[in-house]
């Protein structure tokens, strides 16, 4: 019973798929994004061996004590062998942190977006914290929530706390009135025009939001870490500083560049399922 | 056609004035107008006159400054799903696949899911759209979003379809082609159906009345029946004969508020 019964062929919904993709079309991003990194590895190892400076150690020595950090087994210091312990002590205070920031800032900023009394009782406060930084907070959380690992979780639960938040609020606010309309025209009104409108229009804002946030979470984790914690990156960190072990530093933030960069592909990869029907979002 | 004393829509004197900080707009002045269960209306002016304030009235989307907008008889306090409108602009859910879009009225009032995926089928197929079920609006050309956009509030039991220049963003024959199903969706229905566009042709085209509005402040100039026969030939002489007399209508008032 179909009114039109030629449709055009269906191209739109096909997505690209890589058919009869060469194999240099296949590595080409992988090799161009190592351009930058291998060339400054290369002017590291210049510089390092041409004694342009004595403090840095040699990509090499910084090598090989990644790997005695990994696994141990070269130094056999204090240090050697125990990266897991480290990486696993700050990345639950990463997504612990980042966790207890989204379950403060979504309600949050669902409140301050829907409601105008909350927006005005809570806006002014939350933007005159906001360029406060998480550094400055630091002897106040050490005061607190004393020395340690709460001190730790409050600083990066604080850091992911505002993009979420400002996500949030913009993605609730910003929702096509018309979309209002349309569903209350459908017989979809009041309360349920929240979960059904609300939410949903707001979700890819939001997921920038907790993308950002993650993001900021590891950013702060070192000086979440500075509050005296023995294990952690940051803790590493700080200790290879004070140690004068500029290796120890080295690796420290190459593990937490990358812990942070297969953290955000995740949750990009979980974005990109979730938002498949988003044109906006694919990461 | 049977038809019904009871007018479906009835507006009675109705006045719309929106105050801003620095001014008042009269959007609508005195607006009298009947449609009866089945019939098709067009209307048509100049921009700003009232067309889309006249067909938000109507959807319950604003209430009357003054007067009364009646379906059935009974005053319409807030939009309805007898009553659906099809924007310019789609409005779709984009969150929401072609079959969950228009699934979404059916949904919303508690049907059960067997009865919503019947009905869905049943107007998914009505527009044409079987093979773009599972897309979402991105995906979709502007002219099936229309359909998506029609076919949500046809499944939604709507008796009186509200369209605010539904076709103006659409390529030449993309609008021919949903002139055509929109008519034929109609006989087969028996809608009621407000039309709101900028081209005469396309009133003539379809409308069984052709309203006139003016700007200035927004009203209502005529109301006239087109007699002429379906389905309709846009190169006839009666069709250019009637177009004539509605340019004719629709800018005498340039005229006027030049003079
Ligand atoms: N929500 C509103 N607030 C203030 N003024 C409004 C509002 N809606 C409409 N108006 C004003 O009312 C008048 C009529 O607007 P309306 O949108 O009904 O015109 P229209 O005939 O649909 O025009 P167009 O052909 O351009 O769509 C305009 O002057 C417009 O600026
Ligand atoms: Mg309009």
């Amino acid at each position: 019973m179909a009114l039109v019964e030629t449709v055009p062929p269906p191209a739109a919904v096909v997505i690209e798929k890589p058919v009869g993709k060469t194999p240099w079309a296949r590595v080409k991003p992988l090799v161009l994004a190592l351009i930058v990194p291998a060339l400054l590895l290369a002017f590291w190892q210049v510089a390092t061996t041409q004694r342009w400076t004595r403090l840095i150690p040699t990509p090499y020595e910084v090598g090989e004590y990644m790997i005695d950090f990994a696994v141990g087994g070269i130094y056999d210091d204090a240090f050697s062998g125990t990266l897991l312990t480290h990486l696993i002590a700050s990345m639950s205070r990463v997504y612990g942190g980042f966790a207890l920031a989204a379950l403060f800032a979504l309600p949050l900023g669902l409140m301050i977006g829907r409601i105008p009394t909350a927006r005005m009782v809570l806006d002014p406060f939350l933007q005159v914290m906001r360029p406060i930084p998480v550094t400055a907070w630091l002897p106040l959380s050490m005061i607190l929530f004393g020395l340690g690992p709460r001190s730790a979780f409050a600083l990066v639960c604080l850091g992911a706390f505002y993009p979420i938040l400002l996500n949030t609020i913009f993605g609730v606010r910003s929702v096509d009135p018309k979309l209002f309309e349309a569903a209350s025209m459908l017989g979809c009104q009041g309360n349920a025009q929240f979960y059904k409108v609300v939410l949903p229009a707001a979700l890819p804002s939001i997921f920038t939001g907790l993308r950002l946030g993650l993001g900021l979470a590891w950013f702060v984790i070192v000086v979440g870490e500075m509050t005296g914690v023995p294990q952690g990156l940051g803790a590493v960190i700080m200790d290879g500083r004070t140690l004068s072990r500029t290796e120890l530093v080295i690796c420290g933030m190459i593990i937490i560049g990358i812990a942070g960069y297969l953290s955000d592909r995740i949750v990009v990869m979980i974005g990109n399922r979730l938002l498949a029907w988003s044109p906006t979002h694919h990461g | 056609m049977a038809e019904s004393k009871t007018p479906i829509i009835e507006i009675k004197q109705v006045s719309k004035v929106f105050k801003l900080q620095d001014q008042t707009i009269n959007a609508l002045h005195d607006a009298n107008i009947s449609i009866r269960k089945g019939e098709f209306v067009c209307l048509i002016g100049a921009s700003g006159c009232g067309k889309s304030t006249l067909l938000r009235i109507i959807a319950g989307f604003e209430q009357p400054t003054t007067g009364d907008a009646l379906m059935w008889g009974s005053p319409i306090t807030g939009p309805d799903p007898t009553r659906g409108m099809v924007f310019q602009d789609y409005a779709l859910f984009p969150w929401l696949s072609v079959r969950d879009n228009i699934g979404f009225g059916p949904a919303s009032r508690g049907l059960a899911k067997a009865v919503v995926k019947e009905t869905v089928d049943k107007f998914i197929d009505l527009v044409g759209l079987g093979k773009f079920a599972n897309a979402y609006p991105h995906q979709l050309s502007g002219g099936m979003k229309q359909r998506v956009a029609i076919a949500r509030v046809l499944a939604n039991d709507a008796e009186v379809v509200l369209m605010d220049e539904p076709f103006g963003a659409l390529d030449a024959m993309t609008r021919e082609r949903l002139q055509d199903e929109l008519l034929d969706i109609w006989q087969r229905t028996g809608l009621t159906v407000v039309f709101v566009t900028h081209s005469i042709e396309e009133a003539i085209f379809l409308a069984d009345r052709v309203v006139v509005m003016t700007p200035g402040p927004g009203r209502i100039e005529s109301d006239n029946p087109l007699l002429l026969q379906r389905p309709r030939d846009v190169a006839s002489p009666e069709f250019n004969d009637i177009r004539r007399v509605m340019s004719a209508k629709l800018h005498s008032h340039h005229g006027k508020k030049a003079a």
